[in-house]
């Protein structure tokens, strides 16, 4: 028999849902915005994926979602402690994305339209763990969540999943991202509580 | 509703830091060059960091992330930081 029930956590939690460290759970989308909200029309929207070697992929959006899309079902969790379950996405897998691409990097650095950029090791973006998605619960991306387009990486906290994305830099090295530069964790794992240098 | 707010909001977290309010410093912003005082600043703190952007240009000119027991200070997009003192 327990002995805490979960109404003394105060947190609206099932008990049979179980979070990452140091996360609670929400019902709402907050939106997060490092600047202004860029709004890309789609007929102007690219997306480029560069090699080391100087190779560039593009496509544009018409081209995007021509490509075989999935459907995705997933927990995201933010740095600033919320976290949101099975939210559901449309999208095209990295692994698409990257499959004629000829490269010897190990790293990205995902570029995003404003400015923004995130760095991540380019095995967290293969094998059916990264996306472009450009819908949400059944409707296009917004331009709040990051649309027309962002990158998902759901198993990262989610300022590794950029919105706006519009291209990824393959690289051989390792090269820290907006917030990797501020005091952020380089990797982000949710589960071990990455969320700042050193964690 | 706006989706940020001005340079003021800086206040506390960077008297925490320095000994002096630095949002009646004049700062030079390195992608456009304009000058103003760090209260003119356009702040995102809707964001796991506060980030100040020049109000002519939207570059980034200060970020400042909280941790417990630790902050980061970023200034790589302001020129320099002209701070009033008592003489």
């Amino acid at each position: 028999m327990p002995i805490v029930s979960p109404g003394f956590t105060g947190r609206r939690q099932s008990p049979d849902v179980q979070l990452p460290p140091g996360q609670y759970l929400t019902e709402d989308f907050p939106v997060l915005t490092a600047g202004p909200t860029p709004r890309v029309p789609t007929d102007r929207w690219e997306f480029t994926v560069s090699t080391e070697a100087g190779q560039k992929h593009t496509w544009s959006w018409q081209q995007l979602i021509e490509l075989p899309a999935e459907k995705i079902t997933t927990d995201i969790h933010c740095v600033t402690k919320w976290s949101k379950l099975r939210t559901r996405w449309k999208g095209v897998s990295l692994d698409v994305l990257l499959e004629d691409v000829e490269t010897a990097a190990d790293f990205a650095l995902v570029h995003s339209y404003g400015g923004y950029t995130t760095n991540l090791p380019l095995e967290d973006l293969l094998d059916g763990q990264a996306w472009i998605a450009y819908r949400y619960d059944d409707d296009d991306l917004t331009p709040e969540h990051g649309g027309p387009a962002r990158l998902l990486v759901p198993h990262l906290y989610f300022w590794k999943s950029a919105k706006w994305v519009r291209g990824i830099q393959l690289l051989l090295e390792d090269e820290p991202g907006f917030w990797e530069t501020a005091g952020y964790h380089d990797y982000g794992d949710p589960w071990r509580e990455q969320r700042y240098q050193g964690d | 509703m706006s989706d940020h707010v001005d340079g003021n909001a800086l206040a506390g977290d960077l008297r925490e830091i320095f000994a002096v309010d630095l949002t009646v410093a004049t700062g030079q912003c390195a992608g456009c060059g304009y000058r103003g005082s760090v209260a003119t600043l356009r702040v995102y703190q809707n964001a796991p960091g506060l980030v100040a952007r020049c109000p002519h240009c939207e570059e980034v000119v200060l970020r400042l992330v909280r941790a417990p027991g630790r902050a980061w200070l970023d200034l790589r997009g302001t020129v320099s930081l002209e701070i009033p003192l008592s003489s």
